[in-house]
This record gives structure tokens, C-alpha cells and sequence, in this order.
């Protein structure tokens, strides 16, 4: 198959066009403004439709209105702009609407910094909006897996019925790596009996809400999403190992510094040092239980958790080593990327302390 | 095999666009190839720079600090990474416009007049062709072949003519790279 050279944002873009994407909504903001860009070309070309509208809200209401018709639609943003659109990200869930929302991390809180950062982590895997839902949360680590999450991410937000997020940041948004565009086998996806596109001859209407107001009817609800949740917590968890064998300081870490911990790790094994790196691919749900069967190896001395923030996957980390090691851990923040040389600084410094 | 270069100059000298073009060779080779921009609260005229890490193994980190060869456009590029070089690294030096010499003295200083070269062949706007051609001549990091087939599919249609200009551009500056 031809390779061909994309930036991670246009990727995501022709991705979506070709998993199906035939609505696109977004309002621009740095440093993902290529996909909204991209989308404003392709998209009507492909037959579907681009608006940019006038705010972030104003954005994910009309993926709201259009999931709600049965066309798959997707936004994208950046940190604060995905703050904007929670709103609608729990409605969506609570009306179950498929969706896509691609979120390029910069740096934060507020408006932050323009450069890349991880710092949105809890908001995307702990529900971001209000109420009792989950969101599968995608996080690339190179274009060629920003392209295959973005087409598969379709297919899980179709399959639950229920929103997903794309979680990059704005390194892979920026970048420009060969890929290929292999063919893909979709999944067996249910009709959507459930849109509310016309009646045509229906014995019903559909209707769609997230109000019930009687307690009794919004615990029920509740207790459906749930079983639903269940489900992508069983079926949707994905990681890679990269040099796991005997390793024994793990570095776990996501995305961009999953990049960095490798390179951090090859070094370190150059040098006698038994590293690997752990690299969730789904952040939620979380690999907890393969984290914890590696917790519980013999050789693992100690854990390393990196991330472009400050200790919020940590927390996950923490809860699948639950003690049986020591869990260390390096972040920067604000924009600012980790070097390899300060990975592999703190992967040693916990290698020693565990000697 | 791995090269890992920092290219910078003024926006307009056409880095990023020799970046891209080190990539898409790579990637005609089967290597495996990324281009990492710098992008910020950016000034009109300002420096512009990215990173390209060609491997034959899976790329890691996308960022370096300390880069096998740097490619200094202008003065500032050159004031800016000259430092990071890893030691037995080279620093491509566009003379034309950058009249310091490289201070290191465990680094390899190729220098190459790419703006003099370029306005000499009638077109100012290949000078960065001609460093491109110093950096393949230097470091024989991708095949002479793979340049100029990757050039004749660059400009088609009307935009055919260029091919020799380029070609010239980047064969003069291969006599600039390579060892005398």
C-alpha cells in the first residue's frame, strides 16, 4: 500500500470524510484549526456539510441536532473550546447520539497556552459534563493511529450509541508522518431505528430527550446507560508494550511523551537499564487490568508515569498498581513537551531507588 | 540509520517546505520519516524552524536536543541551535546572508552560499533547493535519485519548466556539501 504524508490534523479531517462523516461543526481555535480548514473544503465535496459556527456551544448543539437524525457528525476543538461544548457532550449521552469529538489538547487551565499539552485527561475520561456517563476516550500516538482511531471511533460511538472522544494533543495535531489508508472492515453496527429523521409511516415518533423528571424514570435511564458503559468497559480497552520483556522500570505514558519514554527507554536499556513503556491507547476505559497483572511481575521494580500535565493519569495508574510497586512520576505542563533526557533522568532516579 | 535535523530561517526561505521535501524522500525509500513544526505566538519575519527525524527503525520522539546536523538559513537560526549540535554533528551555514563562522571546533561547518548560488541561476526563490542539495551531498543521508525524481513530481503542468532550475539548484548545491 502507498504511503502517503499527512499532517495530523488533515488526517483526522480525510479520516472522518471516509469512516462516513457527513456533518461537520467547529469554531476555530489554535492548534487544530486544520481540521475546520480541511472539513470547509472536503466536506461538501464528499456531499456533506461544514459550518463553522459562532461558538463552541453553537457548534455542539448542531452535532447534537444532527446525531439526533442519524448522520455522523463530529466537531473538534481545542482544551478550552472542549470545556465550552461539555454541555452538550452530556446531553448526547443521555440521549445516547452517537457522536465524534476530537479534542487537540494545548495548554491550560483557562485559555492557557497555544503549544501542546495534556492537561484536559480527567475531563475526557471522568465525563467532563454533568451526571453519570463515560465517554470511550481515543488517544493517537502517531498519524497512521490519529487516522485508524478517528474511522474506528465512528463505529464505537455507533455501536453504544454514545459520544467518543478523540484525545490528541497538539503535537500529533501538528505533525507530518507518512501512513497508509488501509481498507477496514466495519463494524456490525445496529440500524438507528431510534433517529429522529421523519416519520415516514412509523407507528411512532421518535423523540428525544435527557429530561426525565421523575426521579424513578431518571434513575432507570441511568441504570441502562450504565449496562452500556459496562459493555465498553469489557469490549474497548487498548494498549501497546513496547519493550516490556523483563522490563524493570515501566514507563507508563500516552500520546506524545509515549514518543519520548521510547526513545527515553531504548537509551536506557543501551546504558543496562531493564525500561519499557506501557502505552494506553484507550484512556478510558482504562488498561487497569493488564497494568495490574504487570504490576505484579517480578521483574517490575517500579513505575513511571509521564504525561504533559501534572499527575492526572496518575491517578489511573495508582489505581491499577494499587501499592504492589512504587509508582513514580514526571510531568510538564503548561505547553512545554518532556526531553528525553529528563525521562530517562527520572526513570533512572526510580531504577535507583528501587535497586 | 538515523539523521535527526533542526532546520531554520526566516519565514519565506522555504525551511519547513526542504523539511517536508527531506521527508517525502525518506518515505520514497521505505524509511520512516516525521516533520515536527515549531509553532507559537509567531512574528511576521521571525524565525521559523522544524524538526525531521529520518530512521530506519520506528521514530520515538519527534523532538531532538541535540540534532545530528542543523541547516541555519539566517543569523538567528544559527545563534540559536548552533549549541545543540550533537558533538561530530554538522552545521549547514547559509553564507550568503550569515556572515559568522561556526565557533564549535567539534562540529563539521559546511558553508554554502545559497542565495549567491540561487540568484546565479536566474531565481532567488531556490536558494533553499540549494541547501537541500549541501545536506544530501554532505551526508548522503537519501539517494541523489530520489531527490531529483521527487523534484520532476513536485512541479507539473505549468509548473514543469522549474524542474531544471531546481535540478541546477540542487546539484550546485551537492558540490557545496560533498568533501572536496
Amino acid at each position: 500500500m502507498k504511503r502517503e504524508i499527512w499532517k495530523g490534523s488533515e488526517a483526522i479531517a480525510e479520516a472522518a470524510i471516509r469512516a462516513g462523516c457527513r456533518c461537520f461543526f467547529g469554531y476555530p481555535i489554535t492548534p487544530q484549526n486544520e481540521i475546520p480548514e480541511y472539513m470547509s473544503l472536503h466536506m461538501p465535496q464528499s456531499g456533506g456539510v461544514f459550518v463553522q459556527a459562532e461558538s463552541e456551544l453553537a457548534a455542539i448543539n448542531m452535532v447534537y441536532g444532527a446525531a439526533a437524525s442519524g448522520v455522523r457528525a463530529m466537531t473538534s476543538s481545542s482544551s478550552p473550546g472542549v470545556s465550552l461544548k461539555q454541555e452538550g457532550i452530556s446531553y448526547m449521552a443521555a440521549c445516547q447520539l452517537p457522536a465524534v469529538v476530537v479534542n487537540v489538547m494545548r495548554g491550560g487551565p483557562g485559555l492557557g497556552s497555544i503549544q501542546p499539552a495534556q492537561g484536559d485527561y480527567f475531563q475526557a475520561t471522568r465525563g467532563g459534563g454533568n451526571g453519570d456517563y463515560r465517554t470511550v476516550t481515543l488517544a493517537p500516538a502517531n498519524i497512521q493511529e490519529a487516522v485508524d482511531l478517528t474511522q474506528e471511533a465512528f463505529d464505537i460511538a455507533d455501536q453504544y450509541r454514545n459520544p467518543v472522544v478523540l484525545l490528541a494533543d497538539g503535537l500529533i495535531g501538528q505533525m507530518m508522518e507518512p501512513i497508509v489508508w488501509k481498507e477496514r472492515t466495519p463494524r456490525q453496527l445496529p440500524e438507528k431505528i431510534w433517529a429522529a429523521s421523519g416519520r415516514r409511516g412509523r407507528d411512532h415518533t421518535n423523540f428525544i430527550t435527557s429530561l426525565l423528571i421523575d426521579a424513578p424514570a431518571c434513575e432507570a435511564h441511568n441504570l441502562e446507560l450504565a449496562k452500556k458503559t459496562a459493555e465498553m468497559e469489557k469490549n474497548e480497552c487498548r494498549w501497546e508494550e513496547i519493550m516490556l520483556d523483563g522490563a524493570e522500570v515501566v514507563i507508563v505514558a500516552y500520546g506524545t511523551p509515549s514518543r519520548v519514554a521510547q526513545t527515553a527507554a531504548e537509551n536506557l536499556r543501551k546504558q543496562g537499564v531493564k525500561a519499557g513503556v506501557f502505552r494506553p491507547i484507550t484512556l478510558w476505559p482504562y488498561p487497569y487490568a493488564r497494568l495490574k497483572e504487570i504490576a505484579a511481575l517480578d521483574t517490575t521494580r517500579v513505575f513511571l508515569d509521564v504525561e504533559m500535565s501534572l499527575g492526572q493519569m496518575l491517578d489511573d495508574v495508582n489505581l491499577a498498581v494499587a501499592e504492589r510497586k512504587p509508582v513514580r512520576f514526571y510531568g510538564r505542563c503548561g505547553g512545554s513537551i518532556p526531553h528525553v533526557s529528563e525521562v530517562e533522568q527520572a526513570a533512572l532516579e526510580a531504577w535507583k531507588e528501587v535497586k | 540509520m538515523k539523521k535527526e535535523v533542526i532546520l531554520s530561517g526566516f519565514g519565506g526561505q522555504g525551511v519547513m517546505s526542504i523539511g517536508k521535501n527531506l521527508v517525502e524522500a525518506a518515505v520514497a525509500e521505505d524509511l520512516e520519516a516525521s516533520w515536527v513544526p515549531s509553532y507559537g505566538p509567531e512574528m511576521r519575519g521571525g524565525t521559523a524552524n522544524c524538526t525531521v527525524i529520518i530512521s530506519d527503525e520506528r521514530i520515538g520522539a519527534p523532538l531532538v536536543e541535540r540534532p545530528s546536523e542543523i541547516i541555519a538559513m539566517n543569523r538567528a537560526a544559527l545563534a540559536k541551535f548552533e549549541g545543540a549540535v550533537a558533538a561530530g554533528g554538522t552545521v549547514f551555514v547559509n553564507s550568503s546572508i550569515i556572515p559568522d563562522k561556526v565557533s564549535r571546533t567539534d562540529v563539521k561547518a559546511v558553508y554554502v552560499p545559497c542565495d549567491e548560488i540561487a540568484a546565479g541561476l536566474g531565481n532567488s526563490k531556490v536558494a533553499n533547493m540549494v541547501m537541500l542539495g549541501a545536506y544530501i551531498g554532505a551526508t548522503g543521508a537519501l539517494k541523489q535519485e530520489t531527490i531529483e525524481a521527487m523534484i520532476a513530481e513536485m512541479f507539473t503542468g505549468k509548473k514543469a519548466k522549474l524542474v531544471p532550475l531546481n535540478l541546477e539548484a540542487l546539484h550546485k548545491g551537492m558540490e557545496c556539501g560533498m568533501p572536496a
